[in-house]
């Protein structure tokens, strides 16, 4: 079958362990205020691909991936195209590529169930850790991602937990301590990365012609994550 | 035979016969371990190397060159020896007698070697101009020969930076023999060859052999000389590793004062010192610390090393450098590893003396080098920018297990295969000249096969294509018959006594051809199959210019449809060269390298199909133009690994750039995702890599304030250089490099 792509980036080192081959989905059902990537929101947009050719592409750098790396579907929101995703994870299994999942975890139906049997690592972006936060700033409750967490847990799927550290939003102690205790309750989670707010993007918005909502919040320093990290290891 | 410096050595074959190889094999210690055994640098290291960097800032301050000796003629001993901090040396010996003093070497033309002193506000002294007033050099040889259509080749650029007015370099000595056997066993197997000579009848090749061996035995001979300046007698193997050391760089001196060639490389020394070090280590003679010690002051004494150029030399060449490169790691054709400690040690260098560009360090990779020496690696890549690696999976089949890489990528057994180099000529300027039936339009000269200008409204790619083979065919016979003239000459006038002493006096020979816009003329043809190209003329008729209407497939993004068309073109260009029997029987080889030419090759060139503008810079080497990748930093890769070494033996040179954080979050990441890479990369049969982890505002900020930068070292084409000795625009061009960035 085929899907929606908005690109493909060969060499991909921050998205999961190791050297992976990342597939950007397009289209996404959040409208999160501190998004990155606002060009890959339209479910119309991108170029459309198949499972096969994406896989075909993928086995191209299997040289690359030594015993860590593999591919990484992101987005967008892959789960919006759960089933592209599984053939694509399905046919990259075959050819002994580890496949790994970036998502927000907000949808969570039979399509999305069958996806994670073939998935071999979930990088759950784990936004806010309070209802209030979720609502304003992502549009969805936190209901979604913790039945998700729990789901992956049920399925013993290893997870890396992420967050952003948004200046004024969610950098703080209280956060970092409910971060810690998700993280205690979920052993499944064996890795969590803070990654610092970033506005590079902010062309991006300005090229599209549309607001960024959180384009006046200073970017978050490596100071500030080091802090939170000391916070979550202790 | 038995000497007693060898007491404690395993024996073999290596003692009866000239065999370093055997020698090697017989007696190093492979080294599976990390780097945690290594020791930093000694309070006499520093001392030392404070006094050379200030040395540096000098020669810096006096824009380039420190001094000149422009009253004598370069040669082994023809200067009183010269001294850092005598008493605080470890290894003796320099080019002049003062550090950083260039002499001048006038046997390659007497003009490089006068415009060379002017350059830098200098006179040659009219001692040495009445010294080879009646003398002919290499240079003077040449053009007695060259014909007019070579004249203009030279000319218009289509073929450049050919070795007939300076030495030709690429020729690597196999310097451990001195050390391991002392120079009198050397002269005395030299004379045993130059007398079975006389049991044949002479013919040209063996009398012009005949008089090579009677150099070869007497520059042996000033070598010990020059060693006995310096208070030493080489002419008995080496009896410890300090001796071994200081041996094996009296030969390379040697070779050094003696010639000036574009590259003197050194060869694959680090595991050879191995062995004198562990024997010392083991009798109690020496330690970790003073190990690292005698490896110090010697790459001291290399990182000081220097030859007097002229500014054409440095358009081409530009950073001033001398192409010092050591082959460290690979693997030997039994299996084993040829990681030793010593090649820790030798990497180790970047952190006791800082970063540098010299010696050229060149790890060579294969999938089965050991994990700690890989991380180790990685990790110099990261903080230092200065080692490129090359694939020994794909050079160990064609060169054996003691094989070493002379300049940036090329490769030659040591002391068994030479090189005559041959510099490049320009593809993307050919394919102008042919769609211009023969016509230069940036030289305005005639050349090559004279035919209609292309007379089409859209280029249609199949006559282009046609067009275009008509003149790569013309061109390979033109330059293989210019570069046998060139040869002949520097044989008959430049002979590298000292370089070919010390190999076998039978000894194979490569001629190395090479070629420059690789990317440009691919994604040039790419543009007139896949898009519209409509060439533009002047009032004259000719092809100026391009409207390129349309989308096309560029070399850079693993798209077989233009990666194709670069691997096809350098097969025809090999197999065209091939027809043309070379010089004394010499392999034609092919080189995908630019050194820094890419950006006056550029120069030289209108503007091309991929929508390129008139002299703008080409792409370095075999990398794809600059900025046309799309798909990211592997799909870049992929595409130049699909060039064949089998077609280009003499190296594909990919210069990669990326910023610290596309390579990963944490040091250990950094390190152990750019392991993975380069495993990758070699395992798809790539030929060579330089690898800078840095951003561009770094190089930014180097260009408006150099004094802040003072020892930036950078990867460009096959080699590294000091940034700040690059010209301005050389510098530019580096700038507007793609750097692969974090998504």
């Amino acid at each position: 079958m085929t899907g929606r792509v908005h690109s493909i980036q060969s060499l991909g080192t921050v998205d999961g362990p190791g050297v992976r081959f990342v597939v950007f989905f397009q289209g996404c059902n959040l409208r999160c205020k501190c998004c990155h990537n606002p060009d890959t929101w339209d479910m119309q947009g991108g170029k459309e691909y198949s499972a096969q050719e994406i896989t075909d592409k993928a086995v191209r750098y299997k040289e690359y991936f030594g015993t860590e790396g593999g591919i990484t579907l992101s987005g967008g929101e892959p789960l919006l195209q759960a089933e592209f995703a599984r053939e694509i994870f399905e046919k990259c299994r075959e050819k002994g590529i580890n496949t790994c999942l970036d998502t927000s975890g907000s949808i969570l139906n039979q399509r999305v169930k069958k996806l994670l049997e073939v998935t071999d690592r979930v990088l759950l972006d784990y936004k806010y850790t309070d209802d209030v936060s979720y609502r304003e700033n992502v549009g969805c409750g936190i209901d979604k991602v913790k039945a998700f967490l729990e789901y992956l847990q049920e399925k013993n799927i290893p997870v890396t937990l992420r967050q952003v550290i948004i200046p004024t939003v969610n950098d703080t102690k209280e956060n970092a301590f409910k971060l810690r205790e998700i993280i205690k309750k979920h052993p499944i989670v064996d890795k969590v990365e803070l990654l610092p707010f970033r506005k590079i993007c902010t062309v991006k918005y300005e090229n599209m012609g549309i607001y960024f909502p959180f384009g006046h919040l200073p970017e978050a320093t490596a100071e500030q994550t080091d802090a939170l990290y000391g916070i979550i290891n202790s | 035979m038995q000497h007693e410096n060898w007491l404690g050595f395993n024996s073999g074959i290596w003692q009866d016969e000239i065999n370093v190889r055997d020698f090697i094999q017989k007696n190093y210690k492979e080294y599976a371990g990390d780097a945690s055994f290594l020791a930093s640098a000694t309070p006499r290291t520093n001392a030392l190397m404070e006094k050379v960097n200030e040395l540096f800032r000098l020669e810096r301050q006096r824009g380039g060159v420190l001094d000149v000796d422009t009253d004598t003629v370069s040669s082994l001993t023809s200067y009183a020896p010269g001294y850092i901090d005598k008493e605080n040396e470890l290894i003796f010996g320099m080019q002049t007698d003062s550090p950083l003093k260039r002499g001048v070497n006038p046997f390659g033309g007497i003009r490089m070697a006068r415009q060379a002193c002017a350059a830098y506000g200098y006179r040659l002294s009219d001692k040495v101009e009445d010294e080879f007033k009646f003398r002919t050099t290499h240079n003077d040889g040449v053009f007695r020969v060259y014909t007019d259509e070579m004249r203009k080749a030279r000319k218009c650029h289509i073929i450049t930076g050919l070795p007939d007015a300076y030495g030709r370099g690429r020729i690597i000595g196999d310097y451990r023999r001195v050390a391991l056997y002392g120079v009198d066993k050397l002269i005395e197997e030299k004379q045993k060859d130059k007398k079975a000579l006389a049991e044949k009848d002479y013919t040209v090749d063996s009398a012009r052999l005949s008089e090579e061996l009677y150099q070869q035995i007497a520059f042996l001979g000033y070598m010990k000389e020059m060693a006995a300046m310096y208070g030493f007698d080489i002419s008995a193997p080496a009896k410890d590793a300090k001796e071994a050391v200081q041996w094996t760089y009296f030969a390379y001196l040697g070779a050094i004062k003696e010639q000036n060639g574009a590259a003197m490389s050194l060869g694959r020394v680090s595991s050879f010192f191995d062995i004198y070090i562990e024997r010392d280590i083991e009798r109690g003679i020496l330690t970790e610390e003073t190990a690292q010690e005698l490896i110090d002051d010697f790459v001291i004494k290399l990182r000081i090393a220097r030859h007097l150029r002229t500014p054409e030399y440095n358009e081409l060449f530009g950073g001033d450098p001398m192409w010092i490169t050591e082959a460290v790691g690979g693997m030997g054709n039994d299996g084993r590893t040829l990681v030793t400690k010593s090649s820790f040690r030798m990497l180790n260098t970047l952190y006791t003396l800082g970063s540098s560009p010299e010696p050229n360090l060149t790890v060579l990779w294969s999938a089965r080098l050991p994990e700690g020496f890989k991380k180790f690696c990685a990790k110099v890549s990261a903080d230092t920018d200065s080692i490129q690696y090359e694939n020994d999976d794909v050079m160990r089949p064609l060169h054996g297990d003691d094989y070493a890489i002379a300049c940036c990528v090329s490769a030659m057994e040591v002391g068994k295969q030479m090189q005559f180099f041959g510099a490049r000529c320009n593809l993307a300027k050919l394919l102008l000249i042919a769609i211009n039936g023969g016509f230069d339009t940036t030289s305005g000269i005639h050349i090559g096969p004279q035919m209609d200008v292309m007379d089409a409204d859209t280029l249609d790619y199949d006559k282009v294509m046609e067009r275009y083979h008509i003149y790569v065919e013309w061109l390979s016979k033109l330059y293989v018959n210019t570069m046998n003239l060139i040869h002949y000459m520097h044989d008959k006038y430049a002979y590298e006594k000292t370089q070919m002493a010390l190999h076998d006096t039978d000894v194979q020979r490569l001629m190395a051809f090479g070629v420059a816009g690789l990317s440009v003329v691919a994604d040039s043809l790419s543009a007139i199959k896949h898009a519209s190209v409509h060439p533009i003329k002047d009032e004259m008729g000719y092809i100026v210019d391009f409207k390129t209407e349309g989308d096309f497939p560029k070399y850079g993004n693993d798209d077989d449809r233009v990666d194709l068309i670069a691997r096809d073109i350098t097969h025809k260009v090999i197999t065209e060269l091939r027809k043309t029997p070379a010089y004394r029987n010499a392999t034609h080889t092919l080189s995908v390298l630019t050194i820094t030419s890419n950006v006056m090759y550029g120069k030289h060139t209108g503007a091309t199909p991929d929508g390129r503008k008139a002299g703008a810079p080409f792409a370095p080497g075999a990398n794809p133009m600059h900025n046309r990748e799309e798909n990211g930093a592997l799909a870049s890769l992929n595409s130049v690994a699909k060039i064949r070494y089998e077609d280009c033996r003499d190296g594909i040179s990919n210069t990669f750039s990326i910023a610290p954080d596309a390579l990963g979050k944490t040091d250990g990441e950094r390190q152990s995702n750019l392991v993975s890479i380069l495993d990758g990369y070699f395992a798809k049969k790539a030929h060579h890599i330089n690898v800078n982890v840095l951003n561009r505002e770094t190089l930014i900020k180097a260009y408006e304030d150099p004094e802040a930068y003072p020892n930036l070292t950078i990867r460009v084409s096959g080699y590294a250089v000091n940034f700040n000795k690059l010209s301005r625009e050389q510098q530019r061009e580096v700038i507007s490099r793609t750097f692969h960035q974090s998504v």
